[in-house]
């Protein structure tokens, strides 16, 4: 067949700097509906929370626990259901509609730690489970303790402390 | 024999002699299913990891092939195959099997074309006289290793796109009846600096349309000697910028159909909740290829098409450390043959 000259023919070059090209893919990306975002995270979340209370009554209503004593049952049960959902398969489709809503709680940082265990499975006991169950969760906790070192030597510097 | 700067001409016209799919069970929902040589029901496809998963589409779309080009294995000279892996494991743990001469490829996303246009310059220049061809992906090895566990609760962005689990192969042959293998165009790495590895189908565009109006200079055709053009996994993002980058660079890409694999293989209505921007992975582009578009082009419906597969060339390491995202894409041209 015939052909054109074989040079850098008629066509022009993209000629967009990164700055210039990152604008105008940004325009072109669909929009992230912040509002419904915040709207579904609330609802979500707080249903979460609304059923840790409903859990934190039942263990001071049934075993008489005082209400410090009914925390820590109460995060085991959100824990463990949290981690069935995770293994049914559940727990990302329900975060993929509820964003933050399932992320934050403490169901969040169980399917963190779930998720990771399970994937990593297949790679041993030891080295699977045992190396990547913190995979996701470490840096939380991480910084989570780095965090409340900070606060309790500012709690100590200002004489702010809270319950002896 | 090249062609202008980049563009191999294969004057020779190595045959499609035959192409198999094999797909997950997320494909099997879309509207091509029935293109598909086999459709798993199960993610797991009863195997006991992920990799092996994907390792069993690699051996199952090489076997297809084969068979379904009507030739035996001893009649086949090298395998050429590639996946998004570490170390390309799927591709090598699948030529194990194969036992035959094997040259392991990555070019992400793009490796699908990087494999078929090697294979036909082989068979081109008389160094093979048949080719078999093949990529995998699957989506949960993709998000293990690239993203987050399969079963982490996270909100992907709309922009975000779903690896295909499947697998493509072609029996790549210097004569035979099947589809004609014409040009190759090999593209060279283009980064407009994009970082966010959830807004593949933007980083990948620009590639695209570099590789695309390289093929157009380098053969002199121009958008109106194609029925179609496909792009590999650009998707609902990044196939209108490209479509929109060709424009402004004076390309009547308008003159024909101009679509993209990541918009083909799902419904993207029905399925939207689980896809977001459409699909990807080196599968994304070999299936529809190997599966739909060959099939259309054996029936005489579409007599010339473009496929140009793009893959983004990060890694996790590279996108933690804040790189940008280099990507590439590599068009072959397809014909109607004998």
């Amino acid at each position: 067949m015939a052909t054109k000259s074989a040079g850098r023919g008629p066509y022009k070059k993209i000629g967009m700097s990164p700055k210039e090209y990152k604008q105008f893919a940004k325009s072109r990306e669909p929009a992230r509906s912040i509002g419904v975002n915040c709207l579904r995270a609330f609802l979500v979340g707080g249903l979460i929370c609304v059923l840790g209370q409903f859990i934190q009554n039942m263990f001071m209503h049934f075993f008489k626990m005082s209400e410090t004593q009914a925390g820590n049952p109460t995060v085991a049960v959100l824990i463990i259901i949290s981690v069935i959902l995770t293994c049914l398969g559940v727990y990302d489709k329900l975060a993929q509609w509820a964003g933050a809503g399932s992320a934050v709680p403490v169901t969040g940082f169980a399917n963190s730690m779930c998720s990771a265990a399970l994937e990593h499975r297949s790679e041993g006991l030891v080295l699977g489970v045992g190396g990547h169950m913190f995979r996701l969760a470490g840096s939380v906790i991480v910084f989570g303790t780095v965090a409340a070192f900070f606060v309790g030597i500012a709690h100590l510097i200002f004489g702010t402390g809270g319950q002896h | 024999m090249l062609r202008g700067k980049q563009t191999w001409w294969f004057e020779n016209r190595p045959v499609i002699l035959g192409a198999a799919t094999v797909v997950g069970p997320d494909e099997g929902d879309g509207p091509l299913a029935p293109c598909f040589d086999l459709i798993h029901p199960e993610l797991d496809m009863q195997q006991k990891s992920w990799e092996k998963a994907e390792r069993l589409l690699m051996e199952q779309a090489t076997d297809i092939a084969i068979r379904n080009a009507g030739v035996s294995k001893e009649q086949l000279q090298f395998f050429i195959g590639g996946d998004l892996l570490n170390q390309i494991i799927s591709s090598t743990f699948a030529a194990r099997e194969l036992e035959l001469p094997y040259l392991g490829v990555f070019g992400a996303c793009s490796t699908s074309m990087e494999s078929l246009a090697l294979s036909a310059m082989l068979v081109n220049s008389r160094s093979a006289r048949r080719v078999l061809a093949g990529v995998c992906s699957h989506n949960c090895t993709a998000e293990k290793q690239f993203r987050y566990p399969t079963e982490y609760g996270s909100q992907k962005p709309p922009t975000a796109q779903y690896t295909v689990t499947g697998a493509g192969a072609a029996v790549i042959a210097e004569e035979g009846s099947g589809p004609v293998i014409t040009s190759a165009t090999i593209g060279r790495v283009v980064d407009m600096g994009i970082t966010d590895p959830f807004n593949m189908g933007a980083a990948m565009a620009p590639a695209a349309v570099d590789t695309i109006q390289s093929h157009f200079e380098d053969t002199g055709r121009s958008p109106e000697d194609y029925d179609l053009i496909v792009t590999g996994d650009l998707a609902s993002v990044g196939h209108p910028i490209a479509k929109d980058l060709l424009e402004r660079n004076g390309v009547p890409i308008g003159k024909t159909e101009f679509t993209d694999c990541g918009l083909m293989i799902y419904d993207m209505v029905k399925q939207k909740n689980i896809i977001q921007a459409g699909g990807s992975g080196c599968a994304c582009s070999a299936v529809v290829t190997y599966g739909h578009l060959l099939k259309r082009v054996r029936k005489g419906e579409l007599k010339r098409i473009l496929v140009v597969a793009t893959g983004a060339l990060m890694s996790p390491l590279s996108y933690q450390q804040g790189e940008t995202i280099p990507c590439i894409a590599h068009a072959v041209s397809i014909e109607g043959g004998g």
